[in-house]
């Protein structure tokens, strides 16, 4: 095969091995879509009952602007989470549920190899994920939008004010430089899922908590305190933390295009190191599948 | 060059020595029947040829080391291990979707032909084919590659006699050719002894017969002797001996047949006759591997 040609089908094989992912685990796009239409209808029961008066004087206080715009952020928010959750199980049963059904030994009757298999499956979470939650969240943001929109006309208040508060492409926009972000810095942990699924019989998620619970045990009751648990937690909370307040403490929350700082963002040691580890965990994980049959 | 090339070939599962040196050359076109009792390493013999186990000693499959290469090498290589592992939630019309994706060689076409001809409707999840249907599917999508070497292993367990004849007649009338190799582990010797142009007997790791079937028609004979003949027939020798009917069947390697119809009846074993001879007492075995 020439070296194009190669390449050329390579990158098919992956395309395919994606999409035979999102075949089998549905809940991949499901769940994110299904959470954003609940918010739409929550925002649209909210948005019908509110009271000409009420409207108003959110209107008139400057103070009370955060008002209009908590639902976008909430529905955004937990498209977000949903979007994480789904990634979490998946990543716990991709190389696991393969050797639960024996249809391992039909995919690896095929001319996929296992470096393939594992990268493309850890691209589910890191890379689709992030792509299947940003659409969801603009035509979401979108509807919930164009119907309160056409609340307001029919109250005869005027929409353009709702445009001007809820500011919709800086939503988009703060999304749009803090999805990567979050992949990325989760990579240690989806790798970390993927690598117990691999490794593990049945019930990856104990395994995979199993060290994190042991060492936090030892600690609280060696040490009295527990540094572990503060790195997890900064780690965890860190996807959100990191790009949307300001130096990553989450104390002074973004509010304008001009509190984004993509570079100091991407550029956290913190950020690599952990992408660094999610290589190394994956490296495992394919040695792993390369040797696995059914259970 | 040979499909495959296997020199001093071990496997040690913790205690268990799956494959104990074991030495194999097949030529390309062969059709070749690995047989052995449960636990002889017959799995482990065609895991290690598919790269799914690693293991000791030499192993060559079309020129590629199977462990290493595996991803490379099922360009060129199909098989179905075991049965019914076809992914339970897919859609027929998914499975050829997505091998035609993921295989070059894979002919969608040829596949959609093979399926025509059975009952097997492309938008039924697998979960809800019979197990028959479920090996058809699977042997439609095999028989849609051109593969240079198809592994079989017990293609056929548990699956009625009708659709076991099919599945022999579909890989005959469809498959074979000269420049494919068919390498195939069962337990029903007697079903696919018109089918071979090799056996293999496999016993307890090793190999304990490997010949064409050309060689086994010219080599093994089998005599029925009445007891006052059953003395002159030991001194030349029975690889084999078992009573029936008041008779002593002896199984002879390499003797002369005009010699032997002096002491009896002569006729030549089946496969499953050399099988019961050369490895039905052999004493107790390990639990299967």
């Amino acid at each position: 095969m020439s070296g194009a040609r190669f390449s050329k089908q390579v990158f098919r094989t992956f395309l395919w091995q994606v999409r035979r992912e999102l075949w089998e685990h549905r809940a991949l796009w499901i769940a994110p879509l299904a959470v954003a239409a609940f918010a739409t209808i929550v925002h649209l029961g909210t948005s019908l009952t509110a009271s000409d008066a009420g409207r108003a004087a959110v209107l008139a206080d400057p103070a009370r602007a955060r008002e209009l715009v908590i639902h976008y952020h909430a529905m955004t928010g937990a498209t977000v989470i949903a979007g994480l959750l789904v990634g979490v199980l998946y990543s716990l049963d991709a190389l696991q549920g393969e050797r639960r059904d024996r249809s391992i030994l039909f995919w690896k009757s095929l001319p996929v190899s296992d470096r393939m298999t594992v990268l493309s499956k850890a691209a589910v979470p890191l890379v689709v994920g992030p792509l299947i939650v940003f659409p969801i969240v603009v035509v979401a943001s979108l509807a919930m939008m164009g119907l309160q929109s056409l609340i307001w006309t029919l109250d005869g208040a005027d929409p353009r004010e709702l445009w001007v508060r809820v500011n919709l492409p800086f939503l988009w926009t703060a999304l749009l430089y803090g999805l990567p972000f979050m992949a990325l810095w989760n990579a240690p942990l989806y790798a970390w899922m993927l690598l117990m699924s691999a490794w593990s019989r049945r019930m990856a998620f104990l395994w995979a908590a199993a060290p994190f619970a042991a060492v936090l045990m030892v600690e609280h009751l060696a040490l009295h305190h527990t540094p572990s648990h503060w790195m997890l937690e900064r780690r965890i909370a860190g996807g959100v933390l990191q790009p949307y307040s300001a130096d990553g403490q989450g104390v002074v929350w973004i509010e304008r295009l001009s509190d984004l700082d993509p570079l100091r963002l991407y550029s956290l040691p913190g950020l690599w190191a952990g992408v660094l580890l999610a290589a190394g965990l994956l490296w495992a994980a394919i040695r792993i599948r390369r040797a696995r049959t059914p259970n | 060059m040979a499909v495959v090339e296997a020199r001093n070939l071990r496997k040690t599962y913790r205690k268990t020595q799956a494959l104990d040196g074991v030495d194999l050359s097949i030529g390309e076109g062969r059709i070749v029947g690995l047989l052995g009792p449960n636990g002889a390493g017959k799995s482990t013999a065609l895991q290690a040829i598919l790269g799914l186990v690693s293991h000791e000693g030499e192993l060559r499959v079309l020129g590629r080391d199977p462990w290493r290469e595996r991803g490379e090498l099922m360009h060129e290589v199909c098989f179905i291990a075991d049965v019914a592992v076809l992914p339970r939630w897919m859609r027929v019309s998914q499975t050829l979707d997505y091998m035609a994706g993921v295989h070059p060689r894979f002919d969608r076409a040829r596949a959609e032909g093979f399926l025509a001809r059975t009952t097997i409707r492309s938008d039924s999840r697998i979960r809800e084919l019979s197990k028959g249907m479920v090996t058809q599917l699977h042997l439609a999508l095999v028989m849609a590659v051109d593969a240079r070497l198809l592994v079989l292993d017990e293609p056929t367990l548990g699956l009625d006699l009708l659709y076991r004849k099919q599945f022999f007649d579909a890989l005959l009338s469809d498959y074979v050719d000269h420049s494919r190799t068919i390498l195939l582990s069962t337990h029903d010797v007697h079903e696919i002894q018109h089918v071979l142009t090799d056996v293999i007997f496999l016993d307890r790791g090793r190999v304990a017969l490997s010949a064409s079937m050309e060689d086994i028609e010219a080599r093994f004979v089998e005599v029925l002797t009445t007891d006052d003949r059953l003395a002159a027939a030991r001194v030349l020798k029975p690889v084999a001996e078992r009573r029936m009917f008041g008779r002593t069947s002896l199984l002879f390697d390499g003797e002369d047949r005009g010699r032997l119809a002096a002491l009896g009846e002569v006729r030549s074993p089946s496969l499953a006759d050399l099988f019961i001879a050369l490895l039905g007492e052999t004493g107790p075995r390990e639990a299967a591997a």
